[in-house]
């Protein structure tokens, strides 16, 4: 098992990488630091919900292109809210891809919208495994530092 | 500006019906043919020219008919007298038949005789002057021959030859001549043939009658002969030819010389030589015979009248034709006219065609303005649309640079860091109202600019502003300084952003251009400042300060000489009594501010001068090649303190500085909420330095003047010396006054080479002053010497603050630690203050969203609780409810947020009218702050409109946030408690 301090620096290097590569950006740290001894599981919490979210809103989009006359302003509040909840927990890459879709929608393009909304899965499941490994180290990490009493280091 | 700004997308939709529209309106109708002018010019040439001849014939028909008419009336007035003439020849000849008959045949014997009828004749040859001679011939048979013959003494003979006739019928010869036709005695005028002819009808007849015209015996003329018959007994008028011819006695002739008689006539007449007259018999109307006129001459073809003549005979017929002579001129007038007319025309017609050509390029001279207006705008939208943009973008980074820098500054510092990273945190704000900033440049230009009206320390900016500066300045040596007078009152109603915009495009410029020397900004009361001038006017007129050396704050010459140690005496001199003039001009609401930014720099050329206000002009291209910079800046002053009720003005030297002052109306703030505000304004200056007591050496009054401002705002009373020493001793010998807390000394006057040997002595007393030294910037060896002669660790860096010299006090005095918390206003620990036990309910349709906003809030100790819909907010803001505060996304399905926000609203109303007559006096008012991703002005606007009371960016900013709470939960110390 590794150590307090090589699990520390990995975990910061993981999620420095993240911000490098683009997937989340500087709300995830604000994220992080909402989260404090009184919330513990804040950004578990947060995550799961968007999570949840997710997946439902993109359900909704498959079937909203797949009607016959596409309602896009229905696409387009979808999308809306998959923007928002996406840049709240800083998944930025979703975000702008959203972005695109938007102007899509506004088009009426069907083929963009469907190219968009492959484009925006592909993203959000990235950064869902990106997360998820994410939280399984601090879930390791916190249980070293339980054994160890270290403390989960912060992204500054 | 308005909708545009809702959203990235949006935009370009603007922009494409933006042009659409113009594209539209740019369709006007045209009068003028775009094309083919040349051919228009032909056809109208052509029309005009077929006008101008059918007006040139319509005058010219007129003409030639009047001609005709002259023909004709000349023709029949000829013809008319000849045939009077004639007529009157024919009687007279049938006077002398009578006459014959009479004389001749009912006498017997004939008392006619040869001579008598010649004598006759010739005597009455006046009545007939068309005939060249008359003549009588009686019918003899030729049974009767002999008789006759043997009567009269000869044989009677033929007119062909003049021998003697053949055996005939019966002859007629001529027995009776007038003297002209004396020839004729005896001629048988039966052997001609026309003669003969002549005879016979005229005995059947009765009648007068001609022969056709043939040339006359005895001369070459033409002429015709009248034959008129003599009967021997009257007859019957009913009588037969039969008895006509028994009757017949003889025969009267005469013969008319149509040719010279006509001549004759004619001559008596005008016009005589215009005309060609012509005298036809045409008795034989296939082969009219010529009676007078030449074959030859034919005259105008074209003109012919022809008038009938009645000679009496009716057997024959005659007429006259008449010709002019010289084909009839062209009417001069026609043709002047119609030329003229037609050059008239296609003059017009050249003008239209000139005029046409130039309304097309005109036109299209108009078409492609307007194109390139429509570009134009287009590309003033997207430039705008681009600034948005590009403020945005530079918003994410800059939010997580002041993020960093807020977290740092939340923990634990030394002073200098704790200075170096308010400064760039202030930089970085700077920066943000920068871009703001150019886009006011636009809201400026388009007249859209509103200014606020909201309570700020003025003081308070002024140190923000010299700390944007503070590192420049220090790096080039140069004292930056700020002094505002203490009349100027604590708070003031005006627009802080722009009061700061205009200083800081002030100071920047002056440091900017500025190498050594000082930036010196002083604030006074407008009506004081003039005072003061006018009171320094006379004293100037007394005599001149001895040199400009000293006066200023680095001892440096500056632009306004006026601006010296010698005006700037009377200002601060007022200000040991400033209950007196506070009272004198208390009552005006109006405070109008003189701000002056002094600076030593190296000036404006004379002849950029008046350029200076002027956008994106800068003195030369060399300045701005040299020391940067776009020229906008301070075109943007103008405007904004133009907008702040003030004047710009500026007095610059070369080489020596400028001076740039302006003034500024703000009000008053009323007395309440001066103390509300004064705590969030003002809270950051610490009070523990209360009462203490300083003295500053310094040899220069100006700067000292400054450091005494900035020591009086911490509450420290100050006494100014001009030497070390002086303070020494003063300290220790007036005991009575009291020791000082501090000294503070500024670094020249230490290097100057006083006496540093004194200094130690502080150091044996037991509550000895603390030594300080004042710097603008200082070298390590420097810092070192100064800590062995006694100096304190900490040393004051230029350009002084308030709450940075506090800051370095409470190091020095190690008052630091207890005040730290309240030092740093703006953390999260205020934050937390503001929010803490706080009720605040967040809207928002997204969950997620809605989960975040609520765990900051949390954070900082607000209760909060959540509603995923308009709707369902307005179901948990029924009045009464228990809320403080309402944060309320704006894009929500059925109920967006500024549609929740007006219901809420009119709810509140409602309730609070009927309140209005009861005595409970609370009106409900809840702070609702939208919650928007997109940080631009407009959607501020829009959230103003619904009846929001701010906004903040989603996802939330410390910073941001706390601007926004502090508004309201501040100044409404009712709900506080």
């Amino acid at each position: 098992m590794a150590s307090v301090p090589q699990l520390q620096r990995q975990f910061i290097e993981y999620t420095t990488s993240l911000h490098n590569e683009g997937y989340l950006d500087d709300q995830f740290t604000q994220l992080q630091k909402l989260q404090d001894e009184s919330n513990p599981d804040f950004v578990v919490e947060v995550v799961s919900l968007y999570f949840e979210d997710s997946e439902k809103l993109l359900n909704n989009l498959a079937t909203a292109l797949q009607q016959k006359s596409v309602d896009y302003k229905q696409v387009d509040s979808h999308v809306h809210q998959f923007k928002g909840s996406s840049s709240s927990i800083g998944a930025q890459r979703v975000a702008s891809v959203c972005v695109h879709f938007r102007n899509f929608c506004e088009e009426k393009n069907l083929e963009g919208c469907l190219r968009c909304l492959q484009q925006v899965k592909q993203e959000y499941i990235l950064v869902r495994n990106k997360l998820e490994a994410l939280f399984r180290r601090m879930m390791q990490l916190e249980q070293q530092i339980l054994q160890a009493g270290g403390s989960i280091p912060m992204m500054e | 500006m308005g909708v545009k700004m809702q959203g990235g997308h949006h935009h370009l939709v603007a922009v494409s019906l933006n042009e659409q529209q113009l594209g539209t309106k740019r369709k006007y109708r045209s009068y003028v043919p775009r094309t083919n002018q040349g051919k228009y010019l032909i056809l109208w040439i052509i029309v005009f020219g077929f006008a101008a001849i059918h007006v040139y014939r319509s005058i010219d028909a007129e003409h030639q008919q009047r001609i005709q008419e002259g023909l004709v009336s000349m023709c029949d007035q000829r013809a008319r007298m000849l045939q009077d003439q004639f007529s009157v020849c024919v009687n007279h000849v049938h006077a002398l038949a009578v006459l014959v008959s009479t004389f001749h045949y009912y006498k017997n014997p004939s008392v006619i005789d040869q001579d008598t009828f010649a004598e006759y004749t010739a005597r009455t040859a006046f009545e007939r002057p068309l005939l060249s001679g008359v003549a009588y011939a009686p019918r003899v048979l030729n049974s009767e021959r002999e008789d006759f013959e043997s009567q009269h003494g000869g044989t009677i003979r033929t007119m062909a030859n003049k021998e003697p006739s053949p055996h005939r019928d019966e002859y007629a010869p001529v027995i009776f001549s007038q003297e002209t036709v004396s020839y004729l005695n005896l001629l048988d005028m039966m052997s001609g043939e026309e003669d003969r002819e002549n005879i016979l009808r005229a005995r059947s007849t009765g009648k007068a009658v001609l022969t056709s015209p043939f040339k006359l015996l005895g001369s070459h003329h033409l002429g015709v002969v009248l034959t008129i018959p003599v009967y021997k007994s009257k007859l019957p008028p009913n009588a037969s030819v039969r008895d006509r011819i028994e009757a017949t006695a003889g025969y009267l002739g005469g013969a008319f010389d149509v040719e010279s008689l006509v001549e004759n006539l004619l001559g008596q007449l005008a016009g005589n030589q215009e005309i060609i007259v012509k005298v036809y018999d045409v008795t034989n109307t296939s082969d009219p015979l010529i009676m007078y006129g030449r074959q030859t001459q034919e005259g105008d073809p074209t003109r012919v009248h022809v008038s009938r003549l009645d000679f009496g005979d009716p057997y024959r017929k005659h007429h006259m034709t008449c010709r002019y002579l010289h084909e009839a001129p062209i009417s001069r007038t026609a043709m002047i006219t119609a030329v003229l007319g037609y050059v008239i025309v296609i003059l017009v017609g050249y003008m239209f065609y000139t005029g046409a050509i130039h309304i097309v390029q005109v036109e299209d001279d108009f078409d492609t303005m307007q194109k390139l207006k429509v570009r134009a705008e287009a590309a003033d939208v997207a430039k705008s649309q681009f600034l948005a943009t590009v403020s945005h973008e530079i918003r994410t980074p800059m939010n997580g640079i002041l993020g960093m820098l807020a977290l740092l500054l939340d923990t634990d510092l030394s002073s200098t860091q704790r200075d170096y990273a308010q400064t760039a945190q202030a930089c970085g704000r700077a920066l943000i109202t920068l871009i703001n900033e150019v886009l006011d440049r636009a809201k400026i230009e388009a007249g859209k600019l509103e200014l606020e009206a909201v309570p700020f320390d003025l003081r308070s900016i002024l140190d923000d502003v010299l700390s944007l500066f503070s590192e420049k300045s220090r790096n080039k040596g140069i004292e930056l300084a700020v002094l505002v007078s203490d009349k100027v009152p604590q708070i003031v109603m005006g627009d802080p952003g722009r009061f700061r915009q205009v200083i800081t495009n002030l100071v920047g410029n002056s440091v900017k251009f500025t190498e050594q020397g000082h930036i010196f900004v002083q604030v006074h009361l407008a009506e004081h400042s003039k005072a003061v001038q006018d009171a320094k006017l006379e004293s100037c007129m007394n005599g001149r300060s001895n040199g400009p050396q000293s006066k200023t704050l680095s001892g440096r010459e500056a632009a306004d000489d006026r601006n010296n140690w010698d005006r700037f005496k009377h200002l601060i001199a007022d200000e040991e009594f400033p209950f007196q003039v506070l009272t004198s001009d208390g009552n005006s609401q109006n405070v109008n501010l003189m701000v002056s930014v002094e600076d030593t720099g190296i000036g404006i050329p004379l002849h950029a001068q008046e350029l200076v206000f002027m956008p994106f002009m800068q003195a030369d291209s060399s300045t701005s090649r040299h020391y940067g910079g776009t020229g906008i800046g301070l075109s943007i002053s103008k405007c904004l303190v133009e907008l702040m009720g003030g004047q710009i003005s500026f007095i610059s030297r070369p080489q020596i500085g400028s001076t740039f002052s302006f003034t500024a109306k703000f009000t008053r703030c009323e007395k309440n909420t001066v103390a509300d505000l004064k705590r969030s304004l003002y809270d950051d200056l610490p009070t523990s330095f209360k009462g203490m007591k300083a003295t500053v050496v310094d040899t220069k009054p100006v700067r000292a003047a400054v450091t005494r401002y900035h020591l009086k705002r911490l509450g420290v009373s100050v006494d100014v010396v001009s030497s070390i020493k002086t303070a020494v001793s003063g300290s220790g010998s007036c005991s009575c006054s009291g020791q000082p807390d501090m000294i503070l000394v500024e670094k020249d006057v230490w290097l100057s080479g006083d006496d540093l040997n004194n200094v130690p002595v502080f150091g044996h007393k037991l509550k000895s002053p603390k030594m300080i030294l004042l710097a603008t910037n200082v070298t390590g060896g420097e810092l070192d010497k100064a800590k062995a002669a006694g100096f304190s660790d900490t040393l004051i860096m230029k350009p002084l603050r308030a709450s940075m010299v506090a800051a370095c006090l409470q190091q020095v005095l190690g008052t630091g630690k207890a005040e730290q918390g309240k030092v740093m206003a703006n953390g999260s620990v205020y934050l937390r203050g503001l929010l803490l036990g706080k009720k605040i309910l967040v809207v928002d349709d997204n969950r997620v969203n809605r989960r975040v906003a609520a765990g900051a809030l949390k954070k900082f100790g607000a209760e909060v609780e959540c509603a995923e819909s308009g709707k369902a907010a307005l179901d948990l803001l029924q009045i009464p409810h228990g809320f403080d505060a309402c944060f309320m996304d704006i894009q929500m399905p059925e109920m967006d947020g500024f549609e929740a926000t007006r219901r809420i609203r009119k709810m509140e109303d409602k309730v609070n009218e009927q309140q209005d007559g009861c005595c409970e006096s609370r009106t409900w008012h809840l702070p609702i702050l939208a919650m928007t991703a997109d940080v631009i002005q407009a959607t501020f606007e829009e959230c103003q409109k619904s009846g929001m009371d701010g906004y903040v960016s989603k996802p939330f900013q410390e910073e941001n946030l706390y601007q926004e709470v502090a508004k309201f939960f501040e100044s409404k110390p009712a709900t506080d408690s």
